[in-house]
């Protein structure tokens, strides 16, 4: 047996194709996802300078970003239409597969990519987004990259990388009840801030993420990239192979048991050593809400907002406290809300929709807050239709939407308002991110369900009705 | 890109930490099809109101500032979104040297591939040109080729990883490079399939 390895020198060892002293590596990609905003200029490139899309079929693109979640055939915005017709004629042209608005399997690209069985454990794959991380949560070595990269990858299904550094996440101990993946991640990079992770690529590891179903894995690796890092991933165990099985694009019978065990080799060694290892505990993690403008400003839903005295960079505090209308030393639960914002690709996932709905199931949506629900996916609506969730929203007064990124970024119809004040399942809560002047407070699906019926934060663990 | 040696220029000193890409170019400009002309939407809410009208407490707005085309930040900037457009806006409004005590990955990666040439340098290197840049006008000359950043006559030395500068100072293109390789990444494919 050679030197103990971790998974993510396995994949990384696999894909070089060409390696030289003082350069990047030169390494392959398995897997490229596209979407309407980061590929236009990148086909184009392409086009200019006579060059073809090397491997289409290691290619997938959808439409995300853009699309109105409230009536598909109403695109208010003509810039907005051309970027998806863009994409539509680029894909036709190139052979790429794109599951375009109206097609079944559209939904965010980082939904979909799992969904679909594209993401498969030990594969490298991109995409024109900083979220890609998300497919960490397989076991890929998942990352997002800039428009110019996708022209490189367009070409040349490889891209220039240097080595990155390793990074575990250790978390001890198990989550508790009501405490959720987002929290965890919340409280990770509330503790070790916004960029403990840059130059490394991060593996989850230990008892709480093991528990995790593959929904709450995608949430974590999702974030790693809020933590500065190029990459976060977890390596693949049971509940990663049964999640694939089935899949539309994962082999069936025998050849499913085959890549199964490949898969579950590919799995960390005992032995192996990371760069840099940080440990935290899970069974101390309380449900998060973030106050400031960078997901690291965040505190358990019991705390307050932090006192300008005991704080190591006053004048970015001092900015985000103005920005987002609060007071040093407020107390989380005292934030009233008027929007709420239940999606995007950390939580708009089956298991996440149906945890929230078990919240407000019976219950009305406060008179002061706005609420809609916009599922990842069209697959993910209509299973959520046929079980009767969107009925228990609906009735509660939530809005129920189209797939999309929506109010994640607010680039369709869908903003809070200048000062409107949103809980959000998202991941950033950056100066604008929902719409000018908008203030965003991430949470998890629990916990935005339940500010939606108070009109306030409260600590969704004492929330009556809640099933334990 | 365009080849780019040495650049000698105004700074102007944006004196914040986790500077990220939405407020570098916020998303509702990231819609056009084109690289180029988002120069007129950099840091688009620091820079205009509601009314779209210029805003006189933000400092780039200053007219000691008009020619600044060195900006100098503080940590981790261009976090959060991967956007390219982030760079493109940068680039097209004339910033051609970012200097930082430490940049966001994609973002690094992003701006050197549009031939700005980024720079780290410590804290505290940081801090003092900030600060010089807040209170009168600083000029600074960078030489790429000798990894020199001057100051009347003082120099300051900076690291960039070998690979970057030599991309930068003859201005080549990835993928031209890449299909050098084109073998290999045909042999690999090869290797795949068996
Ligand atoms: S849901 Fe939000 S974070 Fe995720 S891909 Fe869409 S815009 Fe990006």
């Amino acid at each position: 047996m050679g030197k103990p390895k971790t998974i993510i020198e396995k994949i990384w060892d696999k894909h070089v194709v060409h390696q030289e002293e003082g350069k990047p590596d030169l390494l392959y990609i398995d897997l490229h996802l596209v979407h309407e905003v980061t590929s236009p200029q990148a086909f184009e490139g392409l086009r200019i300078n006579g060059r073809k899309v090397r491997r289409p079929e290691l290619t997938f693109a959808t439409m995300d970003h853009n699309v109105p979640t409230k009536n598909r055939d109403v695109i208010k915005d003509e810039i907005s239409r051309k970027q998806m017709e863009t994409l539509k004629k680029n894909c036709e042209e190139n052979n790429i597969p794109l599951a375009d608005m109206f097609h079944p399997d559209q939904g965010i690209v980082h939904v979909i990519g799992p969904e679909l069985g594209l993401t498969q454990p030990g594969k490298t794959i991109v995409c024109g987004d900083s979220h890609t991380s998300t497919h960490g949560a397989f076991g890929a070595l998942a990352f997002g990259i800039g428009t110019s990269e996708v022209e490189h990858v367009l070409a040349t299904q490889s891209i220039w990388q240097e080595r990155p550094k390793t990074l575990n996440v250790h978390v001890e101990g198990d989550l508790g009840p009501g405490v959720t993946a987002k929290d965890l991640i919340l409280a990770i990079i509330a503790k070790f801030g916004v960029r403990f992770g840059t130059g490394y690529v991060m593996e989850y590891t230990g008892e709480a993420i093991r528990n995790l179903s593959m929904e709450g894995r995608m949430t974590i690796c999702n974030m790693s990239i809020e933590a500065g890092a190029r990459a976060g991933l977890i390596s693949p165990d049971e509940t990663t192979v049964e999640f694939l099985k089935g899949k539309t694009h994962v082999p069936d019978g025998e050849a499913f048991t085959k890549v199964s065990q490949e898969w579950l080799g590919l799995a960390t060694d005992d032995g192996a050593v990371y760069d840099e290892q940080v440990i935290i505990r899970g069974d101390e993690v309380e449900p998060q809400v973030t106050w400031g403008t960078n997901p690291s400003m965040c505190v358990p839903v019991s705390g307050s907002t932090p006192n300008l005295k005991e704080v190591e960079y006053k004048a970015d505090v001092e900015r985000a406290l103005m920005y987002m209308g609060l007071k040093e030393n407020q107390p989380i639960s005292s934030i009233e809300i008027d929007h709420v914002f239940i999606g995007s690709c950390t939580n708009s996932r089956f298991s996440d929709l149906q945890r929230a709905a078990e919240i407000v199931r019976g219950k009305k949506v406060h008179q002061n807050v706005r609420a809609i629900v916009v599922p990842g996916s069209f697959s993910i609506k209509l299973q959520a239709e046929k079980e009767g969730i969107d009925k228990i929203f609906q009735e509660a007064g939530f809005e129920w939407r189209e797939a999309g990124c929506s109010m994640c970024l607010a680039m369709n119809d869908d903003i809070v308002p200048p000062e409107g004040r949103c809980a959000s399942t998202s991941n950033r809560n950056f100066e604008g991110r929902q719409g000018n002047g908008a203030r965003t407070h991430l949470v998890s699906p629990e916990m935005a369900a339940a500010a939606a019926i108070e009109g306030r934060f409260v600590d969704v663990r004492d929330y009556a009705g809640v099933p334990l | 890109m365009e080849a780019i040696k040495e650049h000698k220029g105004f700074v102007y000193p944006l004196n914040r930490t986790n500077v990220d890409t939405d407020q570098i170019i916020p998303k509702q400009f990231l819609k056009r099809i084109e690289r180029t002309g988002f120069g007129q939407f950099l840091f688009y809410h620091w820079r205009f109101d509601d009314e779209g009208n210029t805003r006189s407490d933000f400092d780039l707005n200053k007219e000691r500032y008009q020619n600044a085309s060195i900006l100098i930040a503080g940590e981790n900037f261009g976090c959060g979104s991967s956007r390219e457009h982030a760079p493109w806006a940068l680039l097209d409004y004339g910033f051609r040297v970012i200097i930082a005590p430490s940049f966001a990955d994609i973002f690094y990666n992003n701006a050197l591939k549009n031939g700005i040439i980024l720079i780290r340098l410590d804290q505290d290197q940081v801090r003092q040109w900030m600060e010089d840049a807040e209170t009168g006008n600083l000029a600074l000359e960078v030489d790429l080729e000798k990894q020199l950043i001057i100051e009347d006559d003082q120099e300051y030395p900076f690291e960039i990883p070998a690979y970057h500068k030599e991309k930068l100072v003859n201005g080549w293109d990835d993928i031209s490079l890449t299909l050098h390789y084109e073998d290999r990444i045909s042999d690999y494919e090869t290797s795949m399939k068996k």
